[in-house]
């Protein structure tokens, strides 16, 4: 009888240590970190920032990280960050937490100012930076702008940056007055983009210009 | 190439080189090609014997396990059938000198009333033998005679009056004591039909004892009859016990989403056990398992089922204990997973308001009690559905036991399969063998045709009998 409560209590250690062993240590959560243009004409795109956030705030699930920032001036400050969340674990709180979130941005995205110039790689550093604090398995950068960057004299941005294992997403590229002259303009800004955030080490590079083409991004995650 | 100008020659050459080379080692190749398909051949004969034999001797263990349960349980099932006898002759035969007694009372009284009822009535007086001759009197005419007989008459008249009233008060008195016959009738009948219903009823029970006494006659016998029996009977189980726990497995899988959206309200919907498993997904895993074992300890314990002799082997007090432990425990986790069951029609109906918040449109209209419908449902089902799977002990051991019976069959003619397969790949190799020493001989014909002539030539005759086919088997004996 000794022997089989030997054998049994073996067999659950065993049991427990294949779980404890099986127990997956990478992290599941995602963190999303959503850059906004505030400079000149853009500034009336807010209402469709609104629409990309509360999409968002749909999608992301307990545990996950998000962040909205705004591009102005100079953005490699924290004090550009609207709002940001780390959402509770437990789904009740991370309700909560999105109905905060969401008045938060409301109220930002109503009251939006257009700046003199457009810092978004200064937005990519802190972007950065916010996402790798999380620690989360799955991080995006999401640039609301028309990734035209307009810095002032005093600003440095052309360094190189590191944007390792971060997908990039920007939404809502809008064409200025000069790209409807001459496409090359939009295509090559684009196209500059997408070299340098690729060669930070980015994961992915990703224009989508239809907000509702966002589903297939994030539906899957 | 021997001549590069001329490929066709070289070729030619090189192949009548490589003919008589073959032809000189023609005896060792044939041995070799024999040898090969032979030890391939055997040995698969050999292994297909020895699976044979496996499957023999499995065989025989299985009848013999399959016996030996149906010895037991058909033990059981005539220990139960005796209890069951037992219990009918206390409880109506306990009883019956009782009912004979009064049986016998009843009819005794019966008896005696029926007697007072055969009493005839009191006869007429001796007189009316005088009343007679005094009517064959002739009266002559005479006035005297005629007054003395119109009072005779009148005398008689009165006095069969009497007796007439008197004869009538008997007949009463005896209807009257018929009339009380009636209760003990029915009180006969209703004794008498007890007694046949009691008698009936041990008459089938006997009845019942005798079948599985056959039965166990046959098990006891060893006989192919309670053997294939057996089987059969197991293998219906085995199937009806599957249905139901498929059928079980459905509940567990409704059970499983009610409560698999909350459990991440306990232990957080961010943790992962693998890639696509969630830690709130195995709890909730884990709580509908602890209450299907809990439900297994409650009919352990009630000695429904006897997957745990330990259990089966406790005495009553702990057993009850244990009973009402477990029913304690599974009325909790009921409890618990009606109210996760709550939970999760809030968390669905908070995740909804926030969505609809989010996307601007306006909040559908509730519907009252109607709406609350679904929560109830969700709740009386999360209370519901464990004590439901605690029932699962009942075809899970029935699944186990003949499942040792099916699996040992399936076994048994898996192992004979392969056996016939590797006799069938066995003699497809020695036949392989034969056909690719004619090949071999096909190859090296025209060395083979100049040996024929050669020999028709020294011996001056007709063309000797062809060489055997096989170089070899003059040297080598088949084993």
């Amino acid at each position: 009888m000794r022997m089989r409560t030997l054998v049994a209590s073996a067999a659950i250690a065993g049991v427990a240590l294949a779980a404890a062993g099986c127990a997956d240590s990478r992290s599941h959560a995602q963190a999303v970190y959503m850059l906004v243009d505030n400079s000149g004409t853009y500034a009336r795109e807010a209402g469709k920032a609104e629409l990309v956030v509360n999409y968002l705030l749909g999608t992301l699930r307990p545990g996950d990280s998000f962040a909205v920032a705004r591009v102005e001036n100079r953005s490699f400050t924290e004090k550009d960050i609207v709002a940001k969340a780390m959402f509770d674990t437990r789904p009740s709180q991370a309700n909560a937490q999105k109905r905060a979130f969401r008045d938060k941005t409301d109220a930002y995205l109503k009251t939006v100012q257009g700046t003199a110039h457009t810092d978004i790689t200064g937005g990519l550093i802190q972007g950065a930076e916010f996402l790798n604090e999380t620690g989360a398995g799955k991080k995006t950068i999401i640039i609301f702008s028309d990734m035209q960057e307009d810095l002032d004299k005093v600003t440095i941005r052309n360094f190189p940056i590191r944007l390792d294992n971060i997908r990039v997403i920007a939404v809502n590229v809008t064409k200025l007055n000069t790209d409807n002259i001459d496409p090359r303009r939009y295509l090559g800004r684009l196209e500059a983009w997408q070299k340098r955030v690729t060669a930070a080490g980015a994961a992915e590079w990703k224009v989508i210009n239809d907000i509702e083409r966002l589903d297939g991004i994030f539906a899957d995650s | 190439m021997i001549w590069p100008d001329n490929a066709a020659l070289s070729v030619l050459v090189l192949s009548l080189i490589t003919m008589f080379v073959l032809y000189a080692a023609r005896a060792p190749m044939h041995g070799l090609l024999r040898s090969a398909s032979h030890a391939l051949g055997g040995s698969m004969r050999l292994g297909a014997r020895w699976l044979f034999g496996v499957a023999e001797e499995m065989k025989a263990r299985n009848k013999a396990v399959l016996l030996a349960q149906g010895r037991r349980e058909t033990g059981q099932r005539i220990e139960r059938e005796f209890e069951r006898l037992g219990l009918l002759v206390t409880r109506d035969l306990q009883g019956y000198p009782t009912l004979q007694r009064k049986l016998l009372e009843e009819i005794t009284r019966v008896e005696e009333d029926y007697k007072k009822c055969g009493e005839v009535p009191p006869p007429p007086p001796d007189w009316v033998d005088a009343v007679t001759a005094v009517a064959k009197i002739k009266t002559g005419g005479g006035e005297v005679v005629q007054k003395i007989l119109v009072d005779i008459r009148q005398s008689l008249e009165s006095i069969h009056d009497k007796a007439l009233a008197e004869y009538r008060r008997a007949y009463q008195m005896r209807h009257s004591i018929l009339e009380g016959f009636m209760p003990y009738w029915r009180s006969l009948d209703k004794t008498m039909k007890q007694v046949d219903k009691s008698m009936a009823g041990m008459q089938d029970a006997a009845t019942a004892v005798d079948a599985q006494m056959a039965t166990y006659k046959k098990i006891a016998a060893k006989s192919d009859e309670a053997e294939s029996t057996l089987t059969n009977s197991a293998f219906t189980q085995f199937a009806i016990a599957g249905l139901v726990m498929a059928v079980a497995l459905g509940g567990a899988f409704v059970n499983f989403k009610l409560i698999a959206l909350p459990m991440s309200e306990m232990v957080g919907a961010s943790d992962y056990i693998t890639a696509s498993l969630r830690t709130s997904e195995v709890a909730a895993l884990v709580i509908i398992l602890v209450e299907a074992s809990m439900g297994l300890f409650v009919m352990e314990s009630l000695r429904i089922t006897h997957l745990f002799p330990r259990i089966a082997n406790l005495n009553d007090r702990m057993r009850r204990r244990m009973v009402w432990i477990s029913l304690g425990l599974l009325l909790t986790l009921a409890g618990i997973e009606s109210a996760l069951a709550l939970m999760r029609d809030m968390l669905i109906a908070d995740k909804q308001a926030l969505l609809q918040s989010l996307a601007a449109t306006p909040a559908a209209a509730s519907e009252g009690w109607l709406s609350r419908i679904p929560t109830a449902g969700q709740m009386v089902l999360g209370f519901i559905l464990p004590f439901a799977l605690a029932f699962v002990a009942v075809p899970l051991e029935s699944f186990i036991h003949s499942a040792r019976t099916v699996g040992g069959a399936l076994l048994v003619n898996l192992v004979r399969a392969l056996a016939f397969a590797l006799r069938i790949v066995g003699n497809i190799a020695r036949q392989a063998g034969r056909v690719l020493v004619h090949a071999y001989d096909v190859l090296i014909v025209l060395p083979l045709l100049l040996e024929q002539l050669v020999h028709s030539l020294r011996s001056g005759g007709p063309a000797p009998e062809a060489r055997p086919v096989d170089a070899t088997e003059k040297i080598l004996r088949p084993y």
